[in-house]
């Protein structure tokens, strides 16, 4: 924390927070663990809540306010989309780096027009069609580690399961080695959890994964394989070839994006029918509802922010957005809004009409959503095929990280085979 | 009944596809059309509300004829 600019920070980082209205903080403990209150509240009495916290935020609360400002590009720009910015020495070196090479993590972190070419490139990678050619990996991959566990009657849902599961998944689909999995969890960790507040980890994270790609793409200049990498270094935006410097952030993105993400959905979703046994009863009768319970898990437990830089003044309700600030696209707070849900904080499994946003709206919606829905389908299904019974043994050792990305890090449960 | 999807509106969610396969096609970079014109066969209009119900981008309406 010491390397980071002072200016950048409020004086009162790791405080209590006394009013969520003007001084909220998203890396708050109890906020991490059950952010549904705050947002209750703040729906009632401030809609739109503002911090000086992190170098400052807004957080909307509404399911119509996160539409319209997902929606706002580029006034609300996609050029740095992590919802705490990066220290002084990272930033310094991104805005050069843009200033010569375009968009670091294109299409995330790209406006229009820039944003769609690179979109379109990696749209067909996960089109419904296209993410069923996984599906038969994830499920081997699901029963290999069930087969590991099942034996000693423990298994840790998120680490032992849910974790394991999309890197391994995205690995095979970029056309890099499976085997180093837990390599790539620990880049994506350091850089989206551990990064969040450590600048010097965001910056070593970053460059152990950039130089990582470039070392691939190294080897395939001369011998293209039949892989994402290969397919983007010989693919045209615009009519000319990408960068390294853009493949690179096209693989950095493809990589990062889709590992904590999915990994806390699928963990989640196992810790709410570990501690929800009439939700878990339902699942084993009637397991044709799981698509319906994916998206309403989705909903609940919405694991993903992104975040919006302020480019020109704004104005939404209340709230007067001024240059240089961040807004956070609060989508699982949109969709717990009591004016568009029914019973916004149960879980109902068979909600049909549940027009959830937890993927987004607008231009940047997540690529990856029908990969994530196909990974939590089969992760789920395994399970309740071969497990019979489940329970968490401690609801003391049950962690949750949040920040960008929310969900459940340690479920430690009791398990017998089916 | 007869239903139509605004491709300009449809940011590729695909849940109408995953609902009802049988009203909905989707291209590669995911945007979805109505099959059939968008004309929704009988015993179907279930289905079709639901995709309608479920678009994020409330990019799919019934055509008023």
């Amino acid at each position: 924390m010491s390397d980071r600019d002072p200016s950048d920070l409020s004086p009162h980082e790791g405080c209590p927070v006394h009013d969520w209205a003007t001084d909220f903080d998203v890396m708050d403990e109890g906020y991490i663990k059950d952010p549904a209150p705050v947002w209750e509240e703040l729906r009632d009495t401030c809609p739109i809540a503002h911090t000086t916290r992190w170098g400052g935020a807004w957080l909307p609360t509404k399911y119509d306010d996160v539409r319209e400002m997902a929606r706002a590009a580029p006034t609300l720009s996609n050029r740095s989309p992590g919802v705490i910015p990066p220290g002084p020495e990272m930033r310094d070196l991104l805005i050069a780096e843009v200033k010569e090479f375009g968009s670091e993590l294109p299409p995330i972190s790209a406006d229009p027009p820039e944003h769609k070419p690179y979109k379109q490139l990696i749209l067909p990678l996960f089109s419904p069609k296209a993410v069923e050619d996984y599906r038969a990996f994830t499920e081997t991959l699901a029963n290999e580690l069930i087969d590991k566990h099942i034996a000693s009657g423990k298994m840790d849902a998120a680490v032992d399961y849910a974790q394991q599961i999309p890197p391994r998944v995205i690995a095979y689909i970029i056309g890099i080695d499976p085997g180093r999995a837990d390599d790539f969890t620990d880049w994506t960790r350091g850089i989206i959890e551990l990064g969040q507040t450590d600048p010097e980890a965001r910056m070593k994270y970053r460059r152990l994964i950039r130089d990582f790609f470039q070392k691939m793409i190294e080897e395939r200049r001369d011998n293209p394989r039949d892989d994402a990498i290969s397919k983007l270094m010989a693919a045209e935006v615009n009519g000319e070839k990408l960068s390294d410097y853009s493949v690179i952030g096209v693989c950095f993105l493809l990589l990062v994006a889709g590992i904590d993400t999915t990994w806390s959905s699928i963990g989640s979703a196992l810790w709410h029918f570990g501690t929800h046994q009439d939700d878990r009863k339902r699942l084993y009768a009637e397991p044709e509802i799981l698509p319906t319970a994916v998206e309403e898990l989705l909903r609940y437990y919405s694991p993903v922010v992104m975040a919006r830089r302020v480019l020109d003044p704004i104005k939404f309700g209340d709230a007067e957005m001024v240059p240089g600030e961040k807004v956070i696209m609060n989508f699982p707070a949109a969709n717990r809004d009591p004016d568009v849900f029914d019973r916004p904080d149960e879980v109902v499994l068979d909600r049909e009409r549940n027009r959830h946003i937890a993927f987004g709206v607008g231009i940047h919606r997540c690529a990856g959503s029908n990969l994530a829905r196909m990974e939590m389908d089969v992760a789920l299904r395994v399970w309740f095929e071969r497990i019979g019974a489940f329970e968490i043994t401690d609801s003391e050792l049950v962690r949750w990280t949040g920040g960008q990305v929310r969900g459940v890090r340690s479920a430690p449960m009791r398990i017998t085979a089916r | 009944m007869r239903i139509c999807v605004d491709a300009d509106k449809c940011e590729g969610h695909n849940r109408c596809y995953a609902l009802a396969p049988e009203l909905f096609e989707v291209d590669d970079l995911g945007v979805a059309s109505a099959l059939n014109d968008g004309h929704v066969p009988a015993g179907l209009e279930d289905k079709a509300d639901l995709a309608i119900a479920n678009c994020p981008e409330f990019a799919i309406t019934i055509v008023e004829e």
